[in-house]
């Protein structure tokens, strides 16, 4: 009779699907890997053949191998300006999300400070970047803490929003539960509110990764001698446009290993979401 | 007190303010239930039996009259772990694998350290029929089994007062009706009281010791009806004259009620 029951929904339950349901994802996400280096060859190929095909001057775009020559021939000069871009956008991304976390979680606990910050949140979120970070640079000097601001700044606001919405987001019957087992606010936080909002937290991480490095360069037009930021602006004023190419490339990889690295680690602090979100 | 009745409600009225006025969900409630008795809420859907259960768990305060618990007031009852509450849906914590889901009660407020535990989650889990389940995700579970989690943490901090808010309305009815002798089987085993809300007449009648049909909203109780059954109960007292004949005045109480 026991059995009777697990047989009727375990057909309609992914229970017993888990183990060979991994074999066709596994595959897909082969294909998927396969199909977008296949895309992005593509357009490199399609790039290089307009390039070539149409004589387009060096000064004014690099062809792809050009970049490459250019990644191989001066990585030192790109290593060397990398690494600021490194630290201020770790330290932006660090400084901006750990912030609005806390915010948001005092935004939760307490609606007086939620009804005086937030406004103000969204009013500074509304000021534009490229004006605040003069004023930045004036204020914190010309080193790494006017940049690390910026990033920080960028990275902030997705982060709190989303952070106040996934702590909110609770099913109210699991608060009910709570209150009947006589759970205190901490316990509430702590067994219910935080593990419900990593999802969001993942989300708004993601988004952070991208923007921080974004904010980083943004920094470094304003006020720097070194960075990716500072080499984009040298390269584009010299004409050494596959050195500019190579070092948006730099850029690029460096967004996309953050990137990565935000989903490894949301694979392995909210398991639970990749049954329920893999295909999407 | 050990004599006190489980539950005792005294002109419960209970009203909501709205934007547009004040809706009225409960009227002049006045009800006992005794230990150890299973006591079915029926009513048509929105009527506010959920309410009514919600008054007794300590979530929902009255607005009238007065409600108690084992002699106690309901806030007392909650603090000391009386009730144990099992809602429409599961509510497990996906993140927490079935065990640690049923064991979530002894962890809150570090129950289980400083009080007695109905047994094991481990053991919950087995009284429910779920063992070799104990590190199944939640997502893993079909829905009657997640429903099954849910019983057994209420059962974990051995309430003395089960309340169960329509448990098995969103399940089909075969797994509704396997789960209803399930609940039976465990109740004859841990003999708690238990008020059980629900919508279906067939449900109350196999269930439950007496059945209080409610009127639509504001709810008030219109009929109290003893289901004059032995137990244990068999499916098959489904197609007896006697069960045919308590569904009805119950269906006759509810159209009489609306």
């Amino acid at each position: 009779m026991k059995a009777a029951e697990r047989a009727v929904p375990s057909a309609a339950a992914p229970a017993a699907g888990v183990p060979a349901g991994q074999m066709p994802d596994r595959d897909n996400s082969a294909r998927r890997v396969a199909l977008s280096a296949l895309g992005i060859l593509a357009v490199l190929a399609l790039w290089q053949a307009v390039m070539v095909v149409f004589k387009v001057p060096h000064y004014i775009a690099a062809t792809p191998l050009e970049v490459v020559d250019a990644l191989r021939a001066q990585p030192v000069i790109l290593a060397i300006n990398a690494w600021p871009t490194i630290v201020e956008t770790i330290g932006g991304f660090v400084v901006g999300n750990v912030i609005a976390v806390v915010i948001a979680i005092g935004f939760v606990h307490n609606r007086t400070f939620q009804h005086t910050v937030y406004p103000l949140a969204v009013t500074v979120r509304t000021l534009p970047i490229v004006a605040i970070s003069p004023i930045l640079v004036l204020l914190l000097g010309s080193g790494y803490a006017p940049k690390i601001a910026i990033a920080a700044l960028i990275t902030f606001f997705p982060t709190l929003v989303n952070m106040v919405d996934g702590l909110n987001a609770v099913d109210p019957q699991a608060q009910e539960l709570m209150h009947v087992l006589s759970a205190t606010k901490w316990e509430v936080f702590r067994y219910l509110r935080w593990t419900t909002s990593l999802p969001y937290l993942f989300s708004a991480l993601r988004i952070a990764s991208t923007a921080s490095l974004l904010g980083a360069i943004v920094a470094e037009w304003i006020g720097s001698n070194r960075g990716l930021g500072y080499l984009i602006l040298a390269a584009t004023y010299d004409y050494r446009t596959p050195l500019l190419y190579a070092t948006m490339a730099v850029a690029s990889a460096l967004a996309l290993a953050l990137f990565g690295l935000i989903s490894v680690l949301e694979g392995y602090f909210v398991p639970w979401r990749r049954t329920g979100g893999a295909a999407g | 007190m050990v004599d006190a009745p489980a539950i005792e409600l005294g002109d419960v009225g209970m009203s909501f303010v709205l934007p547009d006025g004040v809706l009225e969900v409960l009227r002049g409630i006045t009800l006992t239930v005794r230990q150890g008795e299973f006591v079915s809420l029926l009513g048509p859907s929105g009527c506010g039996k959920s309410t009514l259960l919600r008054v007794i768990a300590d979530i929902l305060p009255p607005t009238r009259g007065r409600a108690a618990v084992l002699g106690a007031s309901p806030a007392e009852a909650r603090r000391t772990r009386a009730l144990g509450m099992v809602f429409q849906q599961p509510v497990l914590l996906p993140w927490l694998s079935a065990e640690e889901n049923v064991g979530l009660p002894l962890r809150i407020g570090n129950w289980g350290a400083r009080h007695r535990p109905a047994g094991t989650p481990d053991a919950l889990l087995r009284l429910v029929g779920l063992e070799g389940f104990n590190h199944a995700r939640p997502a893993q579970l079909s829905g009657g089994m997640q429903q099954r989690v849910a019983i057994a943490r209420a059962l974990v901090s051995d309430p003395k007062v089960l309340l169960m808010d329509e448990p098995f309305g969103a399940l089909d009815a075969i797994t509704r009706d396997r789960l209803n002798e399930e609940l039976l089987r465990i109740w004859t085993q841990v003999r708690r009281t238990v008020v059980f809300v629900t919508h279906s007449i067939a449900e109350a009648v196999y269930l439950s010791m007496r059945v209080v049909v409610m009127s639509p909203r504001p709810a008030r109780i219109r009929r109290i009806v003893e289901i004059d059954l032995p137990y244990p109960r068999q499916p098959r007292m489904k197609d007896t004259p006697e069960f045919t004949r308590f569904s009805a005045e119950l269906r006759a109480a509810l159209e009489e009620a609306s």
